[in-house]
């Protein structure tokens, strides 16, 4: 007789080989959505869905060239377009994040290193544009002190005009396993104790960061 | 402030919560015989007539909208158990267990499968009967945070929701279990941007009372030094 312990194993164990990687997409997606900062770039995930939808492409020509029914096709033709959008979205969703923190991102190493190498050039290339634009309509026209991008002026000690992302931001995330202190950032031992698995829970971003980064929640 | 934070960006939309709501399993009968899909998201089928078969919901809709299968109604939303929970509902403070979609697969299901519903119109007003009375908890809920952050004394009842509340000093509480499990993705929708910001507000106040100074190094905020005068400059 199973015990209630190794059932949730086998369930977990289930789902582990069971999840599609449009699974673990919508998941980085969904994560991607919710957090104030932006995350690892997936790269092995996106390759291979990316892959997998090119081969899907590749088989609709086949399918069209085999005369398979219209229905059985239009079929694929969804599941193909349900697979792109959230490729599309999640793309989406960080470079909005990188446009919007765009200074940040590019003085700081850790974010820096997150972002693919397409989505670093996004960046430079946004920056030069930016910069650029910046110069020519406002900066150039002011007084010397001022013409700084990243301060308000020169008196200024550090980079006050750049902003950052959040991190106290409020997210509504679920645990997947029971999570106990030792998951959470030493830091925040006073503020965060426990996480009881499957509970949605409104936290501040920073308790569980490190969770986070390690699989063991999802932001919902 | 709290201004700061660009609470839209981080929204998923109603499409994008019915675009999730649409992967959830159901059952349907197929009319057809098809041979087996091997989707990106997954293999389904093969199907054959008057043989059930589970399919994502996208793929159950698109079927029925061809006319080549009937969906099984989900246990959950057969009238007995609506009725059930709909009392449960009104009873207890608590939030009855429905799928986490269950606004959006009901939706779904009302539009574009109305003939597989028995008792259709009995079934969409339970469901809005529901709905209603889980909405107007989320809203007494959120009341009730104002209550105790307002002037800070803490009633026993509020414990189901925010049960680590009871703690004082304050800054002991930043977690929020206020929804158990059974909220639904609607419903932690709506009060995402709202309640978000508000805990986010409070948060900020109670710390700078406490330590105003290191907790401005981990906020990580551009802080202009306090000696010169402050000029509140638009955030961009």
């Amino acid at each position: 007789m199973a015990t209630e312990e190794s059932a949730s194993v086998m369930d977990d164990y289930e789902m582990l080989i069971s999840t599609t990687d449009v699974e673990l997409l919508k998941r980085a997606w969904r994560n991607e959505k919710a957090a104030p900062e932006i995350l690892q770039f997936e790269s092995s995930l996106v390759q291979r869905i990316k892959e997998q939808i090119e081969l899907a492409e590749q088989n609709e020509e086949i399918f069209e060239a085999n005369n398979i029914e219209p229905l059985t096709v239009s079929l694929y033709q969804m599941d193909l377009d349900r697979t792109q959008f959230l490729l599309r979205s999640y793309l989406r969703v960080r470079l909005q994040k990188i446009e919007k923190y765009l200074f940040y991102v590019l003085k700081t190493d850790e974010y820096l290193n997150r972002l693919s190498k397409q989505e670093q050039m996004f960046a430079r290339r946004c920056t030069d544009d930016l910069g650029s634009h910046l110069d020519e309509t406002v900066l150039a026209k002011l007084p010397d002190n001022y013409r700084s991008i990243l301060k308000q002026s020169i008196t200024s000690e550090e980079d006050d005009m750049v902003p950052a992302p959040r991190l106290d931001t409020f997210v509504i995330c679920k645990a997947n396993q029971y999570l106990s202190g030792l998951d959470f950032e030493p830091d925040y031992s006073m503020e965060i104790t426990e996480m009881e698995r499957d509970l949605l829970t409104f936290v501040c971003y920073k308790f569980v960061k490190k969770p986070l980064e390690n699989g063991k929640i999802d932001l919902v | 402030m709290a201004g700061q934070s660009d609470s839209t960006m981080s929204l998923f939309s109603s499409e994008e919560i019915e675009f999730m709501a649409e992967d959830e399993m159901t059952e349907i009968v197929p009319n057809l015989r098809m041979d087996s899909l091997n989707f990106i998201c997954g293999d389904y089928g093969p199907f054959l007539p008057q043989l059930a078969a589970q399919v994502p919901l996208w793929l159950a809709l698109a079927l029925k909208k061809r006319g080549k299968c009937t969906i099984r109604l989900p246990q959950w939303m057969s009238v007995e158990n609506l009725t059930r929970v709909l009392e449960a509902e009104r009873d207890s403070h608590a939030f009855q267990p429905l799928p986490f979609h269950y606004i959006e697969i009901s939706r779904l299901l009302f539009d574009h499968a109305r003939e597989d519903i028995p008792d259709m119109y009995m079934v969409r007003s339970l469901i809005e009967d529901i709905r209603d009375v889980r909405f107007h908890k989320v809203e007494t809920n959120l009341e009730k945070v104002y209550c105790i952050y307002g002037d800070g004394t803490f009633h026993p009842e509020y414990r189901q929701w925010a049960m680590l509340l009871a703690k004082t000093p304050l800054s002991t509480c930043w977690t929020y279990q206020m929804f158990g499990k059974t909220m639904s993705a609607m419903e932690v929708n709506v009060i995402r941007a709202f309640a978000g910001r508000a805990l986010q507000a409070f948060y900020k106040h109670d710390n700078e009372q406490q330590t105003p100074d290191t907790d401005r190094a981990l906020d990580k905020q551009p802080q202009i030094p306090t000696d010169r005068p402050k000029r509140n400059l638009k955030p961009r």
